[in-house]
């Protein structure tokens, strides 16, 4: 069964991320962009996940643990950027 | 001396649970090397609490922290109807909610539990810290939104670090 | 081992909602108004997409192994401290800029 549901679950994350880069290209401003790519990466961590499962290894864990604290800082970083106008002060 | 060896009894239980589930393993080594890092990481950031945060009550934190997960996965569906029914019939609004806490800690758990409750956004917190800004998806009455966060969210942390109501 | 297909029944339908939450927050990042609104859609549904995922990967690999696999639910307990943190600096920088808003939205964000 999960030969079937698995390739379903990549189509419908394959779907969301690419609402997501829609809403990247269109914006219409810089906190838009940052929180479509904050989704994007949240996106990108299930998707790994979901692969860990379909491979049935799990190797790719330390990979999504890796892409969640870099993401959050990253989003962090560019909203204070936004904020202040400057990282760290 | 309790206070000395433990300056953060919860912080060293959360390390030594972190590190069990990062490790992945239950062996007896590794439960004395989280508990070792559970006891000195404490220590070592020590000089860097402004002031150790009290909780007075961890079994209702616990009981709170369940109740919050239930919120989550239950009004998540609610949001999910909002999202998917027309954009005309929503009716999005910022409330201000005045507030009770004054604990650090506190306020920084229930603004995030404002967040990640379905329909609300925390989005400020004035500088005396008396009122927060929240931004609501789709709300029917302002007060009543306000109440029920208070009643809600509000009162059992009240509880549960024993704050004094100012 | 061949799963037992209870156990696999269950994972699949973790699986299946997981990503119908993740998809639900990007149709709202997609077509919500204006940037409040859809700042709602993707630290909610999508935080609660990863964790159905998550789940599901728990499930799988501790039945497959047959020993407890329970290290996923760090990324969910990072997430969920994460999100938060994440939708409220971005909500202030959004009101600094002063960004257009919904034209039904009542009250006003604060200046900054």
């Amino acid at each position: 069964m999960l030969d079937y549901v698995i390739p379903l679950c990549l189509v419908l994350m394959s779907l969301s991320v690419l609402l997501t880069v829609v809403r990247l290209i269109k914006g219409p401003d810089l906190p838009d962009r940052v929180l479509a790519l904050d989704t994007l990466y949240i996106n990108a961590l299930a998707l790994i996940v979901l692969f860990g499962i379909w491979l049935g290894s799990g190797l790719f864990f330390e990979a999504a643990l890796l892409i969640a604290v870099m993401g959050f800082v990253s989003t962090v970083a560019v909203a204070k950027y936004l904020l202040r106008g400057d990282i760290i002060e | 001396m309790m206070a000395r060896c433990w300056p953060h009894p919860l912080l060293s239980l959360f390390l030594l649970a972190t590190w069990l589930l990062l490790v992945n393993d239950l062996g007896i080594g590794h439960w004395l090397l989280g508990g070792f890092l559970g006891w000195a990481i404490p220590q070592l950031t020590q000089a860097f609490w402004v002031r150790t945060p009290r909780v007075s009550r961890p079994l209702k934190l616990v009981g709170f922290l369940l109740m919050v997960v239930g919120d989550i996965a239950v009004a998540n569906l609610q949001v999910a109807r909002l999202i998917l029914s027309p954009t005309r019939r929503l009716h999005p609004a910022f409330v201000e909610v005045p507030m009770e806490l004054d604990d650090e800690l506190a306020l920084t758990i229930l603004a995030s539990v404002i967040t990640l409750t379905p329909g609300t956004v925390s989005a400020d917190l004035s500088d005396d810290r008396r009122t927060l800004l929240v931004h609501g998806l789709d709300v029917g009455d302002e007060a009543e939104l306000a109440a029920s966060i208070k009643s809600r969210y509000e009162a059992p942390l009240k509880e549960i670090f024993a704050c004094s109501t100012t | 081992m061949p799963l037992n297909p209870w156990i696999e029944a269950l994972v699949a339908l973790f699986l299946v909602a997981g990503s119908l939450f993740a998809l639900i927050g990007a149709i709202g990042l997609y077509r919500l108004p204006d940037f409040f609104t859809r700042l709602h859609a993707p630290t909610k549904a999508t935080t609660l997409g990863v964790g159905g995922m998550v789940i599901a990967s728990m499930i799988y690999f501790s039945a497959r192994n047959g020993s407890l696999s329970l290290h996923e639910l760090l990324i969910t307990l990072f997430l969920f401290i994460t999100a938060p943190v994440s939708a409220h600096v971005l909500a202030k920088a959004a009101m600094q800029q002063k960004l257009r808003l919904h034209d039904s939205t009542r009250g006003k964000p604060w200046q900054q």
